[in-house]
């Protein structure tokens, strides 16, 4: 069913499965080795991955790692990344991967690479668990983007282990997903040493390192071991979270996969590839709010979740989502407030939902949404709404197709720019989210369109006629225009850290990841390895 | 340190006199080289007299100069073979080009990396060797160490000089490391793995001068052949040092083998052990574990890093500019076995990622000509035992070969009969300990111990009893 270049990719595992990580729990601190396996790469014989380097495989493994660690393993506050191989921590990116992956392939490797990333920082942020990367050998390119993503970084000093960006010296290419960003905005590096690091190959050891802030600090071999247990044991104390919650287990989610659709329990996906449309629909709960891994609140939102991923790297053809929610709309509104109390699972699902959503906003793909009688854009499933580019809502004769905006657009949601959608979708009236929410009632065609909640609100003799050309219209536009323009659109308003790590990797990686310098014949990625060296035109653009 | 007389306390033809930017290098670096020499060089002999050869210029003659001297006070000294009128860059893109005689910037941070590594060794094998004088089987014996020992600091302070010269603050931080790691220390490690194991017997001496430093003089072969004039040049002197290395090995394990044969014709039962000697099949262990440990330091046998160097015109094939004609070494290819789906199978690799493996290969027809040299004195012992070299896939830890198990024959088996027959082609435990006992020291002149045939003669003249190393005086 994929029209990529690759055979369909699954992003369902399970830690009995891993073939490169290794979780091991104790009390509250979780040890997270990775041991890639070399011989076990995305695509068994493409490539091998030497030395502790990545390709998706590696990293769908740690996205459902963390996403274990946070659902099934409450107890959990201080998680501590290493390397299971000696005098290497990890190697990053894998290279030949790299070169030999197409470019949509790569863009949405390093954007899911990133998501994981941005995930693991919100739960240091959020006191959920507090990620230690133990560097107990070298860490270059992606491997210290990845160390990076982490709250402490230390590395073991042995005389020979550093931490390094080598991208531009030795690939031509930039430390650009999120290394560069995360240098400046959350280790707050000088930039001039930042400058001296990027370009110097081999990175800093631990002396310069640590005088420059690139890690927090280094232990000798002979006192690794027990300086890491004792940074871990005092990110547990500094934790005031209780740790008694009980584990929710997440079930497989099996969707029944076939040519034209991608069904689960609450999601359905039918693919128009004639059209290059996937209709989504999100059904409203039909069962009343749990605390299990089935209420509707969590596996709604990993079904979605999944859908997105799958859509994003087996579907490249598709370059329209058009959402429909479905079903009962104060249905939604009910599991919406049964999140409400401050609870551990309560805690977590919020911060999943959020973080779903934000993957909706980084699709590379046109968004619509389209609001009819019978559907259920309220509360959470309004956000798919706020998201879409475009929302159309049919001005029905009675005027009972409404849709319910409630207190979780107010900062339940934040976008990865740190602000709400309905904030981002009023940048210059500041009052009209809060007067919005102050209505507190299901709003019907016109009134949406009076507050520029909707696009359009087309009637009954209109509405098939309108759908239809705004449908063709989107999908006879430039694909790459349109994700430029959208992505732009979509996050007007303030940047936070995690924004600009889209931004820059979407512009300025993926620009020089097209450039003749990186790909060109004798650009310096397709050269990497081979026995000739890299040629640079040296005209500046 | 105003007034100091350079040219008298380090011999150089670097014009130390006058070159302000390596004297302030050096004032700093040389105190802590003694403080390092003092901590980890010999144990125990600092004090005394040692017979040691000084090189004071690079004149025919100049490089061996005789006398007893304390080891501290050996003048290590700073020596460039004479510069070659327009030099050109040997190989790689920029072939014919003129030599370096400037870091290119371009290459800079690789250059210092290929630098580091190979002075990194320098000391690493002078504290590996620290306690063995305490075993020394004659006076003639422990003189060859410490020449050896004495012979790596300098080639050390070559490799400072270097550092000190053409890297700015970067290379003196390097130069300091050099001084912080150690061999074998779990805190500090030396970069390479050979010069992090013991040296606990003079077997292992003997085996490691001969294989180990023998992997030295391929990389300063290589590096010789570099386009970075300065760094040629310091190579090409110190490969006449090392040779002596090479010697003392090579000679050292065919004295054993001697012995071992001579031993074994004496004991009624043919056995060399009853004897007190060590066994041709013992030292067959010893060869095979040394001889892999080094081809280990060539690198893998497919490398980026060696494509890279070549192309740079930074390091090339041993006698690149004597043996070929060809130096950009592109759309050539190298035969080697690779491991595919676990099967030995033939590959063609481009020939600039296959340059570890041609500097390896070099380095193997080396080995063999001494193996013969070995098995020429067994012979002459009337012996009918031979010694060989392992395979090279054997026992390596480095390269495309490290996943999977070999006999020395180089057939592939199993993990399960690798760990059923390691013991028959690598030192056992009790080997090690049975070589262990052998070790007590002889400092009686005209002695040497039982387990080893004395040289056929002496030292720059002298004879096999002559006093080498003299205990201090007063």
């Amino acid at each position: 069913m994929a029209d990529a270049a690759h055979p369909p990719v699954s992003f369902e595992t399970h830690p009995s499965k891993y073939k490169h990580w290794k979780l091991d729990i104790s009390g509250p601190i979780a040890a997270v080795t990775m041991k890639v396996d070399e011989d076990a790469p995305m695509w068994p014989g493409a490539y091998e991955l030497k030395l502790n380097s990545y390709d998706l495989s590696v990293d769908i493994e740690l996205y459902d790692l963390s996403q274990r660690l946070r659902f099934e393993h409450p107890e959990v506050r201080a998680v501590v990344l290493t390397g299971g191989y000696d005098r290497i921590f990890c190697a990053g990116a894998n290279i030949r991967m790299l070169a030999q992956a197409s470019h949509a392939f790569k863009v949405n490797f390093c954007k899911f690479t990133n998501e994981t990333r941005c995930g693991i920082e919100a739960d240091s942020r959020s006191g959920n668990a507090t990620w230690i990367a133990a560097l107990n050998g070298t860490a270059s390119g992606g491997g210290y983007e990845l160390a990076m993503a982490c709250e402490e970084i230390y590395l073991i000093d042995d005389g020979n282990s550093a931490v390094s960006l080598p991208e531009v010296p030795l690939l031509g290419v930039l430390p650009g997903t999120g290394g560069l960003t995360r240098l400046t905005d959350k280790r707050k590096v000088r930039r001039d040493m930042a400058d001296v690091f990027c370009t110097k190959a081999e990175g800093f050891k631990a002396r310069d390192a640590v005088k420059y802030h690139f890690v927090d600090g280094s232990f000798p071999r002979s006192k690794w071991a027990a300086s890491i247990e004792a940074r871990a044991q005092a990110a547990v104390a500094n934790n005031p979270m209780p740790t008694d919650a009980a584990p929710i287990v997440l079930e497989p989610l099996e969707p029944v996969l076939t040519d034209t659709h991608i069904e689960y329990d609450h999601v359905n996906v039918r693919l128009d590839r004639a059209a290059r449309i996937a209709h989504v629909t999100v059904q409203a709960p039909g069962e009343t709010p749990s605390t299990t891994s089935r209420t509707w609140a969590l596996r709604c939102f990993r079904e979605l979740d999944d859908a997105l991923l799958r859509l994003r790297v087996n579907n490249l053809d598709i370059g329209l989502l058009v959402f429909k929610c479905t079903g009962d709309r104060e249905a939604v509104i009910a599991h919406d407030a049964a999140l409400d109390a401050d609870t551990w699972f309560n805690r977590q699902v919020r911060a999943y939902q959020a973080r779903v959503l934000q993957r909706l906003d980084n699709m590379a793909k046109s968004i619509f949404a389209l609001v009819e009688p019978g559907s259920a854009f309220a509360g959470s499933l309004f956000e798919i709404a706020l998201a879409a580019d475009r929302s159309y809502m049919l001005h029905d004769d009675d005027e009972t197709n409404k849709v319910v905006v409630t207190g979780v657009s107010h900062g339940r949601f934040p976008m990865h720019s740190g602000i709400t959608r309905l904030e981002a979708r009023y940048p210059g009236e500041p009052p009209t989210p809060a007067k919005i929410l102050a209505l507190g009632e299901a709003l019907d065609a016109p009134t949406c369109e009076e507050l520029g909640l909707v696009t359009m609100t087309p009637d009954e003799i209109d509405w098939d006629d309108e759908i239809r050309i705004a449908i063709e219209e989107r999908a006879s536009l430039s694909p790459d225009a349109l994700t430029g323009m959208e992505q732009n659109l979509r996050f007007g308003g303030t940047e936070s850290m995690d924004n600009k790590i889209y931004g820059r990797l979407t512009a300025w990686q993926n620009w020089i990841f097209q450039r003749p310098n990186a790909v060109g014949e004798r650009g310096a990625l397709k050269m990497f390895g081979a026995p000739e060296r890299a040629v640079y035109d040296y005209r500046r653009t | 340190m105003a007034g100091i007389d350079y040219a008298s306390l380090i011999p150089n033809n670097v014009n130390l006199d006058s070159d302000k930017k390596l004297q302030r290098a050096l004032e700093k670096w040389q105190p802590a080289f003694l403080d390092w020499w003092n901590q980890m060089g010999p144990e125990g002999y600092q004090a005394h007299d040692v017979y040691l050869r000084t090189a004071i210029s690079t004149e025919p003659g100049g490089w061996a100069h005789f006398g007893h001297v304390k080891m501290p006070d050996y003048r290590w000294g700073i020596f460039l073979d004479a510069q070659e009128p327009d030099r050109r860059i040997p190989c790689g893109d920029h072939a014919g080009e003129p030599a370096w005689q400037e870091v290119p910037g371009e290459y800079r941070n690789i250059l210092r990396r290929i630098i580091v590594t190979q002075a990194d060794t320098e000391p690493a094998s002078v504290e590996q060797q620290r306690w063995l004088a305490q075993t020394a089987p004659s006076l003639y014996d422990m003189r060859n160490l410490f020449q050896v020992n004495v012979e790596e600091g300098r080639h050390l302070w070559a490799m400072v000089y270097l550092l000190h010269a053409y890297f700015g603050k970067d290379g003196r931080d390097e130069a300091d490391d050099l001084l912080a790691r150690r061999a074998g220390d779990a805190d500090k490690p030396r970069i390479l793995d050979a010069f992090n194991q013991p040296c606990p017997d003079w077997l292992t001496f003997f085996s490691f001068t001969c294989f180990t430093d023998r992997d030295g003089k391929y990389q300063l072969g290589a590096l010789a052949e570099s386009g970075f004039d300065p760094l040629s040049r310091t190579c090409k002197f110190m490969l006449t040092e090392e040779a002596h290395h090479l010697s003392v090995g090579e000679t050292g394990v065919e004295r054993v083998l001697r012995r071992g044969a001579q031993l074994a014709k004496l004991d009624r039962n043919g056995d060399a052990r009853a004897q007190g000697g060590i066994p041709v099949a013992m030292v067959q262990k010893w060869i095979n574990y040394w001889f892999s440990y080094s081809i280990d330091l060539f690198g893998s046998e497919i490398s980026t890093n060696a494509a890279d160097f070549f192309g740079a015109g930074l390091k090339g094939r041993w006698a690149e500019s004597k043996d070929y004609d060809e130096h950009t070494a592109l759309n050539q290819w190298q035969r080697m076995q690779v491991i595919e789906a676990g099967k030995l199978t033939e590959k063609d690799i481009p020939l600039r990622n296959a340059m570890n493996e041609v500097l390896r290969g070099s380095y193997i027809k080396d080995c063999e000509r001494v193996l013969k040299r070995w098995n020429q004195a067994l012979e002459e012992e009337g012996t009918d035992v031979r010694v060989s070299l392992p395979d090279r896939k054997f026992f390596r830890r480095q390269g495309i070969y490290a996943d999977c198990h070999f006999t020395p024959q180089g057939d592939m088996i199993s993990a399960e009969e690798w760990q059923a027959r390691r013991g028959e082609w690598l030192p056992s435990e009790a080997d090690r300990s049975y070589v262990a006992s052998l070790m007590h020291q002889v400092t009686e002149r005209g002695k040497i111990a039982q387990w080893i045939a004395p040289p056929k003669k002496g030292i720059h003249g002298n004879a096999f009893d002559y006093e080498y190393v003299r205990p201090p005086q007063g």
